[in-house]
């Protein structure tokens, strides 16, 4: 099936800021590389007729700047023991990470078509046993925090200063196991472990504070023996800085709490609990590609005007 | 063992989930017994507790995604004297809280009641990481636990009241999909009781949950292809085991067939041959999970795939009689 997404102009776009060193990518090259996983989670969701739109795009800022700015790793060699290990816990937002793997050139993007079907290696919930470079399987909340500190730990006794990232969500910070991993993780001192949290108060039954009240999750970790940064999860330089943070101190775990908005980009999806885990109708799916588009084609203008880094950069 | 006459032809014809039959059963026994609680934890829309949470607010208590302390929770509300059903999807309520429910409700015998939906590859899209196919095996050999796991709709909604009469724990298995309605609306619910669907005297076809429907199809299929009579019995209560109903129902049978929507290992299979092994020996073949994990594909494809759908199944055997 053709993905049939974008234009030949905005595959020549897309393609030169690829192209870039990852140092040299602007905030507005991540935020058009952030656009395209956007609606590339729309279609993707929007063709398993299944799946949770919500969560991806109110991560699709943060994914934009660890795949194409923080992380290290060689899509020709993807399981090289130099790479920086990125770990996804709450699964179900899998569809951000399949759509950023595909940009990044893990897999072609016309595969994000396949997502949730039968037979395919974009499983509903991250499986390595159909894809490895996944390095995580996921999709039981609360469970990426204690294999991503074990992991750290064993990086460190193999004497490998790799970073160990992983993402969680707030609704599972309500399992009991990830303040198990919390306390492990500080005891240990597991500087090379960056977790960071997608905080958009939302989990299936509604608003977190209402269902199930987490209270100051900043606090709570911080009394855990973390090193704690509150930053805005669609400010693509707070991102990067509090990134670059995590990666600097020493001494102990650090924890990022991105204030996130469930479902950004699409007007209606934005902080409302039911799309979570809904799939968009082909109107509403339509709609979506619509306004993302329009976004796209307003970041694209801004782009002409700074012109000379294109060819910079390519 | 108690013999129901079915509709053959209707059947198949009405779809429905068993979750649902939960959900509004609920809703009907909240105003009938005031020491009934539910408790859920953050999936109240997909186990069909919300119905109830609506109507009976100050009796609902949302434990948000701590499936641990969820049943923990429930073993104190039943020590204080209520009847607590605590859901979640059958994967957290039986995996990742299996210890609590053996240690704090089970052992204890606290009178605990866990319903959980969203069982067995039917639940789709998800895929394996949510399709438990081992939660009868996990709930069964806890001593003292009961295990339903109602064919359709109408068994699981009257099986609600019967499940919250009987005293102790009891597990409930509930599906996600609408599956073919095989019971009608006015039926009553035995607890421990089989149900035979279809008389036969060669074969003997024991089967739970949506593939009853499925070993139905697969028993008038066979016998329209091969000269065979073959009886179906529906053992919604895997344990206790009607016992005294596999052997009324196999007296001339050859081969006993069993169906699930679960491991081949350890579920119905196994306590129908666990039980044969030492009272009448003969061959026993498992239908279901073998020993494999499920994985993403709608339910409906995923029952082809498992080669799980009745006319499967009638190809499957037939070189087996
Ligand atoms: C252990 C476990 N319990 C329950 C679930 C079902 N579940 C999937 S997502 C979710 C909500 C969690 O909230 P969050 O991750 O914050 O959701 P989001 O912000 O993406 O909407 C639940 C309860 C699960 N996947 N794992
Ligand atoms: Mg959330």
């Amino acid at each position: 099936m053709p993905w049939t997404l974008a234009s030949e102009e905005e595959n020549k776009l897309i393609k030169s800021i690829l192209a870039k060193e990852p140092s040299r990518r602007s905030t507005l090259d991540l935020q058009l590389l952030a656009n395209r996983i956007r609606r590339n989670v729309i279609e993707a969701v929007y063709l398993a007729a299944s799946g949770h739109p919500g969560g991806p795009l109110g991560l699709a800022d943060i994914y934009a700047v660890l795949y194409f700015k923080v992380l290290n790793f060689d899509v020709k060699n993807p399981l090289s023991d130099e790479r920086d290990r990125h770990l996804l816990s709450n699964g179900h937002v899998c569809a951000v990470k399949y759509a950023s793997m595909a940009l990044a050139g893990f897999f072609p993007e016309e595969e994000l078509a396949t997502f949730r079907k039968l037979g395919s290696r974009l499983q509903g919930h991250p499986s390595t046993r159909y894809f490895p470079e996944l390095e995580n399987s996921s999709g039981s909340l609360g469970q990426g925090l204690s294999q991503a500190t074990g992991l750290a730990l064993g990086l460190r006794l193999r004497k490998k200063s790799n970073h160990v990232f992983v993402g969680l969500s707030d609704g599972e910070c309500q399992e009991g196991m990830t303040w198990e991993a919390a306390m492990a993780a500080a005891h240990y001192q597991c500087d090379q472990l960056i977790a960071y949290v997608d905080w958009n108060n939302i989990q299936i039954d509604g608003y977190v504070n209402q269902v199930m009240d987490l209270g100051a999750l900043d606090e709570k970790f911080r009394a855990f023996g973390w090193k704690v940064q509150v930053a805005n999860g669609h400010d693509i330089e707070a991102i990067e800085r509090a990134f670059l943070w995590a990666r600097q101190e020493k001494g102990s775990p650090k924890v990022i709490l991105f204030r996130t908005t469930l479902g950004k980009g699409v007007s209606f999806m934005e902080n409302n609990p039911e799309w979570h885990g809904s799939p968009p109708k082909k109107e509403q799916r339509d709609k979506a590609l619509a306004e993302l588009y329009e976004s796209f084609h307003q970041l694209w203008e801004n782009y002409k005007g700074a012109r000379h880094e294109i060819s910079d950069g390519a | 063992m108690r013999v129901l006459q079915i509709n053959f032809e209707k059947l198949g014809g009405e779809k429905k989930a068993t979750r649902d039959g939960y959900g509004d059963a609920l809703v009907e026994l909240g105003a009938k017994y005031e020491k009934l609680v539910v408790l859920d934890a953050d999936l109240s829309g997909s186990t069909k507790t919300n119905k109830f949470a609506k109507k009976f607010p100050e009796r609902f208590f949302n434990f948000g995604v701590a499936e641990q302390n969820l049943v923990g929770q429930a073993a104190g509300l039943a020590m204080a004297g209520f009847t607590p059903f605590a859901s979640s999807f059958a994967i957290f309520l039986t995996g990742r809280a299996w210890e609590i429910v053996r240690n704090t409700v089970v052992y204890p015998q606290l009178n605990v009641k866990l319903a959980a939906t969203h069982a067995g590859i039917t639940l789709g899209e998800d895929g394996a990481s949510h399709q438990i196919i081992e939660d009868i095996a996990l709930m069964r050999v806890i001593p003292g636990m009961k295990v339903v796991v109602p064919a359709d709709y109408w068994q699981a909604y009257h099986a609600v009241e019967k499940v919250f009469l009987e005293n102790g724990p009891v597990y409930l298995r509930l599906g996600r999909p609408a599956i073919p309605v095989v019971y009608p609306p006015q039926y009553e619910f035995c607890f421990g009781e089989s149900e035979l669907l279809k008389t036969g005297q060669d074969y003997l076809f024991v089967a739970c949950g949506v593939m009853v429907y499925e070993a139905l199809k697969a028993a008038l299929l066979l016998e329209k292809q091969k000269n065979v009579s073959i009886a179906v019995l529906n053992m919604a209560t895997i344990k206790p085991l009607d016992e005294e109903g596999l052997l009324e129902a196999s007296q001339k049978a050859k081969a006993i067939f069993t169906f699930e929507e679960h491991s081949t290992y350890g579920g119905l299979g196994g306590a129908v041959s666990e039980f044969f092994a030492q009272k009448k020996p003969m061959p026993v073949y498992r239908f279901g999970l073998k020993d494999v994990f499920g994985q993403s594909g709608s339910a409906d494809e995923l029952m082809a795939y498992y080669r799980l759908k009745g006319e499967q199944l009638a190809e499957d055997i037939a070189s087996l009689l």
